[in-house]
């Protein structure tokens, strides 16, 4: 009997195992064609992608596409670009939020409940829907700058960064963890003198680490992979931002080797980066996910 | 909230939000009162002339529509003309929609589809022939993946809420896609859907020989689905972890409890785990909808809204009108529909999903 339900178990666990690696393999195997086609010449890319070879390194392997990739687009000043304004706009993005949220959650004052209103209301506005206006608007700001009194945004990195920095969402999340620190630790820092802005930064802050987390994660997904927004408001190759610059890949003959080499150089960074991390990631997420 | 004389501060309330809230109503909530302004002008990117007010002239040319009925053509006896296979003949929709006096508010008006009730012939016509497919490819899209991409979730994070050696590997595996962006994610899937791509050798192998590949994205009944298939693909992971972290709020010994009972998986699931996911699932459902009503970067990449418009959205409607065309008022009117179906679709399922 317990040779039997022995055996049992470990058929149900092997069971368990070929079901979860199934299942892993459907979600990561583009990524998997992705990384073994960029060391592949087109030909043989395109032949492959009719069979298992598709994910294997075989054949002609080298590493021509990303040399390729590096001569035909400035790659280094797209990852600059996007690392500049994906990281510029997290840390305001996360300052700026918080800040309001901690407004929002521990202080009273006139108009707090329409602002927040207001701020919820945001959630359901796609923001492909505002692109236009928003491009129509940002077109006419003025800004002061070294150059001196400028009119217009467009073409540079403050037209990627600004607009994206206060976001329902960020402030969202950070309302719904905030609601759940113990007040008589504000009211108390209070009484003993302290003021609004130490209770911020050495109250209240250092407690928020997984929300802090998890705004981060999503805003940098958000930022990092932004592409109609660049798309349209920038022109110039000097601010554009790697997705952007996907286009130089595809001009009359799609060079696929290079196209993949390119999105390799774009996505591992992102992929190793939360891998690195994905435990905490993921635990930061379900923490802060669902407190409506 | 407590109102506590200490918390009391007028000067500190604002000077805290209002960077946060200046910048957010500079940038989103203006743009959409913009947006609205704009729907009821001509307003163009580039154009000599100047802007004017034209009331809701541009909601009346994107949402008009109507049916028209067609009696058969008769011949000099009064008998239907049949065509040779039997089926009757029509005059053409044109001469109802084309100078015709007789029939002005049809004028302009384009045929959508078409079905028969005996003899005569029902022609849905519309002004906006493309916006209404739009609008009908995105309702298809959201009303398939909002229910499949939730419920795909829930079983993965079911699956992966087990205790197993390895599982947190599995799990961040489940997450990749999420990571990647949807651009780069489109462009590989090109090449899984293509003529020769790796799907259609798939289903060539596993029946054995039958399946005779076709262009996924080229065709234009299997193009919406490929790319809702891998718009499920790709985010399904992510809402899996929303719902994981609702998993790990049930109180463990509620399950304890039910296998004291001696409830089966499906009971324990029915009665212990359902009931305390309720609030991850509203969350879950608002978040896929809107996700979903926001689909554009795999049209954008994968179809361009083709073949025959059977993959173009509303938002890329919007996009493709507002930006492409420079048909600023045309592209802001479709947003303002889009914010109001958002708007109605999140007010309804707030009420649906209502505490009782």
């Amino acid at each position: 009997m317990a040779a039997i339900s022995a055996d049992n178990h470990g058929l149900r666990l092997a069971t368990r195992y070929a079901v979860l690696t199934l299942i892993a393999i459907i979600f990561i195997f583009p990524l998997v064609f992705m990384v073994m086609s960029s060391f592949k010449p087109d030909l043989q890319l395109l032949r492959d992608t009719s069979s298992i070879r598709a994910f294997l390194p075989v054949g002609d392997i080298s590493t021509d596409n990303y040399a390729a990739a590096f001569q035909r687009a400035p790659v280094g000043l797209f990852v600059f670009n996007s690392v500049f304004v994906t990281g510029v706009t997290v840390l305001l993005s996360l300052l700026l939020c918080s800040m309001a949220a901690f407004s929002f959650v521990f202080l009273n004052w006139t108009g707090r409940n329409v602002l927040l209103s207001i701020i919820i209301a945001t959630l359901i506005v796609p923001f492909e829907t505002i692109a236009i206006p928003l491009l129509l608007l940002v077109s006419k700001l003025p800004w002061i700058g070294l150059e001196g009194f400028t009119v217009g945004w467009l073409n540079s990195y403050r037209v990627q960064i600004i607009p994206w920095i206060a976001d329902g969402l960020t402030i969202f999340l950070f309302v719904q963890f905030f609601k759940d620190l113990p007040r008589d630790l504000i009211e108390a820092s209070r009484v003993e003198g302290a003021s609004w802005w130490q209770i911020y930064t050495k109250v209240v802050m250092p407690l928020s680490g997984p929300v802090i987390a998890t705004a981060a994660i999503l805003k940098f997904l958000v930022m990092y992979n932004q592409y109609l927004w660049p798309l349209i408001v920038v022109q110039e190759e000097t601010y554009r931002p790697v997705m952007v610059g996907l286009q130089y890949f595809f001009q009359l003959n799609t060079a696929w080797g290079e196209v993949m080499a390119y999105l390799t150089i774009i996505t591992v960074p992102v992929l190793a980066f939360y891998l690195v991390l994905q435990r905490a990631f993921i635990a930061s997420i379900a923490s802060t996910g669902v407190k409506g | 909230m407590m109102a506590s004389k200490l918390t009391n501060s007028n000067r500190a309330g604002w000077a805290f939000a209002l960077p946060g809230f200046g910048l957010l109503t500079l940038f989103i909530v203006m743009p959409f009162f913009f947006a609205f302004f704009l729907s009821l002008t001509n307003q163009r990117l580039i154009s000599p002339n100047p802007t004017e007010f034209v009331g809701l002239d541009n909601y009346r040319n994107l949402l008009s529509i109507s049916v028209l009925t067609i009696e058969p053509e008769l011949d000099d006896a009064g008998e239907i003309i049949r065509d040779a296979d039997g089926m009757p003949e029509y005059p053409r929709v044109r001469t109802f929609t084309r100078n015709n006096p007789d029939f002005p508010e049809y004028a302009g008006m384009r045929e959508w589809f078409r079905w028969h009730s005996g003899d005569t012939a029902k022609v849905v016509v519309a002004t906006d022939v493309v916006f209404w497919k739009s609008l009908r490819n995105t309702l298809m899209f959201v009303l398939v993946v909002a229910p499949v991409q939730g419920g795909l979730a829930l079983g993965l994070a079911l699956l992966i809420n087990q205790r197993l050696r390895g599982i947190n590997m599995f799990r961040a595996i489940y997450f990749m896609p999420v990571v990647v962006s949807i651009v780069v994610v489109s462009l590989l899937w090109r090449f899984l859907y293509a003529e020769d791509g790796l799907l259609n050798s798939i289903l060539h192998a596993v029946s054995f020989g039958l399946f005779e590949g076709r262009d996924w994205l080229g065709n234009e009944d299997t193009a919406l689905g490929a790319i809702k298939a891998m718009s499920i693909w790709q985010a399904v992971g992510f809402h899996m972890v929303i719902w994981l972290s609702g998993l790990q709020t049930i109180s463990p010994t509620l399950y304890e409890a039910s296998s004291i009972e001696g409830a089966s998986k499906w009971q324990t699931f029915r009665y212990v785990t359902w009931p305390g996911l309720r609030n991850t699932a509203v969350l879950v459902l608002i978040v896929i909808t809107m996700q979903a009503f926001a689909l554009f970067a795999q049209i954008d990449v994968m179809t361009n809204g083709g073949p025959l418009d059977s993959t173009t959205t509303v938002v890329f409607q919007a996009v493709e009108r507002g930006y492409g065309k420079q048909d600023i008022s045309g592209g802001s009117t479709i947003s303002v529909i889009l914010f109001l179906i958002v708007l109605t679709i999140s007010l309804i399922q707030r009420y649906l999903t209502r505490e009782k």
